[in-house]
């Protein structure tokens, strides 16, 4: 039951246009500023709580009735940072090779196709995509003993190469999607000028289709990234039980192992991982909004 | 996801067609190839070997192991794994029981997704002080680590000392044993996969909103319609490309969904999904039972496609081509 915009155009008196927008009245005012002051509160009370913790000590983190600061202190972080509590740095380093791996290699390869996909009518390319789409549906639980057993072939198990690979098999059909729907919207003209100006297809695409869709590329690139910074079940069942090995994912677990969890420095460590996530993702999320509605939504 | 079928380029037999094809589509190839080589190596293969393992009775005794330089001892068990998870045995992971709590699962987070995520991007759709603020504080739940979000999340369900229960307590009611051995623990992880979905779904369709164009508004508004009523034939309809995938996409990702479940309440079974069965018998206990995770991994598989191919073409009735 759409409306059909032209009918209404026509009906519409031209005289009367008066922007709503300027004539809301105080109270729903208040409301509409309400409801998202409520709603900014629920999505980081628990953020910042996480903050708070980190800077008490592991016996005052379970005082029945939360201050918010009692015999606050740097120490958690500084017993994280030095390695006396996990090999936090170990973990950290980690994870940061294995999400620039994942994220270098998943863009790159993302790109090519999801710009041959978006350019190109070749033989194959249904299938490509709606092949694509069903990798999404694959549940981990499928793919992880074959996975384990191929990497334990190839005497990669346990290692950052084939973790990375496995990432890669994951964030690569979303972010194709996502990139092939950002390279439609560029205009084919361009590519028609690069190529008369004696561009190879290669050349048009590196010299002026990828600058164009760097907005594109911010999104996907943060995506992959998400996708193996944050991952659990692989890395928890691929990696080496090495203590020095694990991503951080893994390794904070061990501060909530045994009996007592040790939330103090679960927190501090949680805090220094979130802290450079959050940075990326404010410097993205501008092109989050024209990113994601022209990729894996319209596309 | 326009996926209409393109009609091949015929090849004729005589090579000069090749030649001519080859010359119009080798880099197009060549672009394309790395990724099927990945996800040949990488999902094709391994899912076709994850179906053989599903009909043996493969475990971490009897898989081929090169370190320790032995070979693979599983036998082809035939339809066992399947008659064991699908007569609901306890001690298969009570199939049934399990399947109809993921769909709960499934259902309740999808829906509570969808509805808060739009309500939140049509708030957002509209000229006003502090709007990017706003917006950068809303997305915040999808910046942060999942891990991190779960353990955050723990702490402020704990019985003793979480927040949660302060709160309650506060204002007389009683507190809660949120992460126990009762439902109320799905009701917890519930909770917190919207609060960490919730952003993904308010920018996708505050992305769509904006594609809707501001004379459909205004004529709708010249014409003497309430905003409920632009919200239910201006809005919806304009959302209606948007939501379908990204309904798609949450329910394939929900249904999936490990990592809350297994860091907020481990092997809990009131909150046991079919994915986390499907890892704690791959990865705890001693032998590792390889086999039923691969028939539990199939299962969701045959469920996840069954759903999405009638979905798909529910979609396409409506006239939408996902």
């Amino acid at each position: 039951m759409s409306i059909d915009a032209a009918s209404l155009r026509a009906a519409a008196p031209v005289a009367d246009r008066r922007s709503h927008r300027t004539r809301r009245s105080a109270l729903s005012s208040v409301a509409l500023h309400s409801a998202l002051v409520f709603a900014s509160l629920v999505a980081v009370f628990p953020v910042f709580w996480v903050l708070v913790v980190s800077f008490k000590p592991n016996a005052k983190a379970i005082e029945s009735t939360p201050t918010l600061f009692n015999e606050s202190s740097l120490d958690n972080y500084a017993d994280v940072l030095s390695g006396s509590k996990g090999a936090f740095l170990s973990w950290f380093g980690n994870s940061v090779l294995i999400a620039a791996l994942t994220t270098v290699l998943g863009v790159l390869m993302a790109a090519t196709t999801a710009y041959a996909a978006s350019r190109f009518r070749f033989p194959g390319r249904h299938w490509l995509l709606l092949s694509f789409l069903v990798v999404q549906m694959f549940p981990f639980a499928v793919l992880i003993v074959p996975l384990y057993n191929i990497l334990l072939h190839l005497g990669l198990q346990g290692s950052v190469l084939g973790l990375v690979l496995v990432y890669c098999s994951t964030a690569i059909p979303f972010a194709t999607f996502m990139l092939k729907g950002y390279f439609d919207s560029i205009p084919t003209d361009i590519d028609e000028a690069g190529r008369v100006d004696g561009l190879s297809p290669f050349g048009v695409f590196w010299r002026l289709v990828l600058p164009l869709a760097r907005p594109g590329l911010a999104v996907t690139a943060f995506y992959s990234f998400i996708v193996a910074w944050g991952e659990v079940a692989f890395a928890s069942a691929l990696l080496s039980a090495d203590d020095r090995s694990k991503t951080l994912a893994v390794g904070l677990q061990v501060f909530v192992q045994q009996n007592r969890t040790e939330w103090g420095h679960l927190a501090a460590a949680s805090v220094l991982v979130a802290v450079p996530a959050v940075l990326v993702f404010y410097l993205v999320q501008r092109f989050l909004v024209s990113g994601l509605s022209a990729g894996s939504v319209k596309g | 996801m326009t996926l209409t079928a393109e009609k091949p380029v015929a090849l004729a037999g005589r090579p000069g067609r090749v030649r001519t094809f080859l010359g119009r589509f080798w880099f197009v190839y060549a672009m394309v190839l790395p990724v099927v080589v990945v996800l040949g190596v990488l999902v094709v293969f391994p899912l076709l070997q994850g179906l053989y393992f599903s009909f043996t009775d493969i475990n971490d005794n009897n898989i081929a192991n090169p370190v320790l330089d032995r070979p693979a001892r599983y036998e082809i068990t035939g339809l066992e794994n399947y008659f064991h998870v699908l007569s609901g045995d306890p001690s298969y992971g009570a199939f049934w029981a399990t399947l109809a709590r993921t769909l709960i699962w499934t259902f309740a987070c999808v829906f509570l997704h969808y509805t808060i995520g739009l309500a939140l991007a049509v708030l957002l759709n509209r000229p006003m002080r502090f709007r990017t603020l706003y917006r950068v504080l809303l997305i915040l739940p999808w910046a942060v680590p999942v891990f991190i979000s779960a353990f955050a999340w723990k702490y402020l369900f704990n019985s003793e000392y979480g927040l949660v229960n302060w709160a309650l307590e506060a204002v007389g009611l009683p507190g809660q044993v949120w992460l126990g051995q009762s439902d109320l623990a799905l009701v917890s992880v519930v909770v917190v996969n919207v609060w960490l979905g919730v952003p993904f779904m308010m920018v996708a369709l505050l992305g769509g909103l904006q594609a809707i164009p501001a004379d459909l508004y205004e004529a709708a508004e010249m014409d003497g319609a309430t905003p409920w009523q632009r919200f239910v034939h201006v809005t919806l309809p304009g959302l209606r490309t948007v939501s379908s995938s990204v309904v798609l996409l949450g329910v394939i990702w929900t249904f999936n969904m490990f990592p809350v479940i297994y860091l907020m309440t481990g092997n809990n079974p009131h909150t046991r999904i079919l994915v986390t069965y499907a890892f704690e018998r791959f990865f705890s206990g001693a032998t590792r039972d390889f086999a039923i995770a691969s028939t539990y991994g199939v299962l969701i598989l045959s469920v996840l496609l069954v759903f999405a191919t009638v979905y798909r073409r529910a979609m396409r009735g409506q006239g939408e081509v996902l």
